[in-house]
């Protein structure tokens, strides 16, 4: 007990006559433990912003696809389908077989080019409806949306999304007001969408919104739509919603059996669920980072223990020709290392977490410290430096002493 | 192994030098360094005593193995083979920690390059051997205290070793070299890093040391060092080329009092 304790006193005299030796070697350390709890950290609060984005879409939302058409054991490729028409989704809203139903925005979207100027961009077409700003929550910034009017009479009108504006007004003017031709036909500008972000699966900035008529009837010349969104009354109708929806239109398709259903309904639970699974390759991600963090952290700890150590084979030497037997200089070192990585490991979970919680500050996002993560960091480095701190030190306890002592 | 003994006991009696106890007793040592397939002999059956309370020199020019007999003397390595007879103890069967202990209770160390412990107190350097000794630690401050003093370095107890001398270092190394009350002192090449004044000093600590009956080992090259031994042993190509009582043994100047 005696004989520990003067070992930690002399272990911590020698560490803080050495400060900068010390400071090396616990500066490795922090770097080590703290960046893995920082990545991990950010990885995981990363993870949970876009759960919590999925949820923001909203509990109540269905949405129905044209399905796979089944043509000879071929499946089509889902989202392709023409099943689904504009008459469909009115009936949806209209029918007495369905009450649960709120809103319906059908959808048509393509591709196609737009022009205006001397500036043009290839991006997304939406015909919509003017249930879609409520359904789908997109705001204007400027002007007004597509309006109910401007579908029954097939307006040439346009909402452009930011990133449209900025590509194709870079004078920063207004466009409002102005003219774009959209694959070839010339459209005015009634309003800019506000920016959402490029999260989640499409970039809604990229896209430019006109009415589903004039979409299907002058741009495209189709009769059905890409998708029909709708908002059920309340989260708890979906079940119902969902069935609802389903049987009106197998019934409008003249299907009996629902298996051949030509369509499919996404709910809100349905994208959770897929979310799971993105989180899941998520975790997989963070998985590879920490251990990445990990191994790096962990060679630059095994590198300054190894110096640090090495350095010192003359001091084990004399220590040795002085009659200090070998396991009371390999215990010294150990205490050292123990020490060294104590402090630094505590240093470094502190100031892991300080770069989560600022990082979460700044990018209102949440704070989220993960217990493994610490747990793991500190282990696997603590460990990392008590080996690399023990192993030259036992090689060096091991030598003779005049070859110790020789040592340069 | 017991014929190897009483040769060297029968050379003694030839010498009739059986009256004084005997600390070192070394009979048909040698020593061979393997590199790849070519074998070296350091030490080629060498066999001396050395009595308690003599002051001896071992000189001889590099390479001649002299080196390789102080390591051999100072439990810092072992024998190939012949017998090893240090203050009573057999040292060449020993392992390592035994040597340790050894090393520790009966032998001080000088180095040439005086090898104290970097940015540490004259007081705790000349503390080391005891802490390894187990010497209790209340005791051990008072007994570091003695041996600074009789170095003439009591005004440096709390100076650190870099923040001295070279011949001042040297002194700290003679005082951590006694605190154990070792049977024999060892010194390679005491004076061979500090200046001709400084080394005057040490020489003089020496003999003093040698005057209160601490035996002592020197190894050098210069025979101005030499001289201030009782007795000089000449080592060339591995083997003792002469043995020969100083009897014009220079009495270094005693100034080291003052630091």
């Amino acid at each position: 007990m005696q004989e520990i304790f003067e070992l930690i006193t002399e272990s911590i005299a020698t560490l803080t006559l050495n400060k900068l030796r010390t400071g090396l070697a616990i500066l490795g350390i922090v770097i080590g433990i703290g960046s893995v709890i920082a990545l991990v950290s950010l990885g995981q609060a990363s993870q949970q912003a876009i759960q919590s984005q999925i949820q923001s879409l909203g509990a109540n939302l269905l949405t129905v696809s044209p399905g796979a058409q089944n043509t000879g054991g071929v499946r089509g490729a889902a989202g392709g389908g023409q099943s689904l028409t504009y008459d469909d989704a009115k009936a949806i809203l209209t029918s007495v077989q369905v009450d649960d139903v709120a809103q319906v925005a059908p959808q048509y979207s393509s591709r196609g080019q737009v022009i205006a100027g001397g500036q043009n961009t290839n991006t997304t077409i939406i015909g919509v409806t003017d249930s879609y700003t409520n359904v789908t929550n997109t705001l204007v910034s400027e002007g007004s949306f597509i309006s109910a009017q401007d579908n029954t009479n097939m307006s040439k009108v346009a909402v452009l999304g930011p990133d449209v504006v900025a590509t194709l007004f870079p004078d920063g003017s207004d466009p409002v007001g102005r003219s774009v031709r959209i694959s070839g036909t010339p459209f005015t500008v009634i309003g800019v969408t506000l920016p959402k972000g490029g999260t989640g699966f499409a970039n809604r900035d990229d896209t430019v919104y006109i009415p589903l008529l004039t979409a299907q009837k002058q741009l495209f010349g189709v009769d059905y739509v890409s998708s029909i969104s709708i908002q059920v009354k309340s989260a708890d109708l979906m079940t119902d919603a969902e069935n609802q929806v389903g049987y009106l239109l197998l019934a409008r398709h003249k299907l009996s059996d629902p298996t051949k259903a030509d369509f499919s309904i996404l709910s809100q639970s349905d994208i959770l669920s897929a979310a799971d699974q993105t989180t899941g390759t998520f975790t997989t991600l963070l998985s590879g980072i920490a251990a990445i963090s990990l191994l790096v952290g962990g060679i630059g700890i095994m590198n300054i223990m190894l110096v640090t150590v090495n350095e010192r084979t003359r001091e084990i030497g004399l220590r040795k020709a002085l009659g200090a037997k070998k396991q009371i200089i390999v215990t010294q070192f150990l205490i050292e290392a123990i020490l060294l990585t104590f402090i630094g490991g505590l240093i470094g979970i502190g100031l892991g977490v300080l770069a989560s919680y600022v990082y979460s500050l700044v990018t209102h996002s949440l704070f989220v410290v993960s217990p493994l993560a610490v747990l793991l960091a500190f282990v696997v480095s603590g460990g990392i430096g008590i080996l690399f701190g023990w192993y030259p030190a036992q090689r060096a306890a091991n030598l003779q002493p005049i070859e110790a002592l020789r040592y340069e | 192994m017991g014929e190897q003994f009483s040769l060297g006991l029968e050379a003694l009696e030839e010498e009739g030098k059986l009256k004084t106890p005997i600390t070192i007793q070394v009979a048909h040592i040698s020593k061979i360094y393997k590199t790849g397939d070519i074998e070296t002999k350091a030490l080629d059956d060498v066999s001396f005593i050395i009595n308690k309370g003599e002051f001896v020199a071992i000189m001889g020019p590099s390479g001649s193995g002299k080196s390789t007999l102080m390591h051999i003397l100072g439990a810092l390595d072992t024998p190939t083979s012949g017998t090893y007879i240090l203050d009573g103890e057999n040292v060449e069967k020993l392992n390592d920690d035994q040597l340790a202990d050894i090393r520790n209770r009966k032998i001080g160390f000088i180095f040439q390059a005086f090898n104290l412990l970097p940015r540490t107190t004259v007081l705790q350097n000349v503390m080391l051997p005891m802490r390894y000794g187990g010497v209790p630690i209340e005791k051990r401050q008072d007994v570091a205290k003695k041996y600074i003093q009789m170095v003439g370095l009591s005004q440096r107890m709390l100076h650190t070793s870099n923040q001295i001398s070279g011949g001042q270092q040297q002194r700290v190394a003679i005082a951590r070299a006694l605190v154990m009350n070792p049977a024999i002192l060892l010194a390679d090449e005491p004076t061979g890093n500090i200046a001709s004044v400084q080394a005057e000093e040490i020489m003089a600590i020496f003999q003093e040391i040698n005057s209160q009956g601490h035996t002592i080992v020197m190894i050098t090259h210069e025979p101005d060092i030499a001289r201030h031994a009782k007795r000089i042993i000449h080592v060339k190509d591995g083997k003792i080329t002469q043995d020969e009582k100083n009897h014009k043994q220079q009495i270094a100047k005693k100034e080291h009092a003052s630091d």
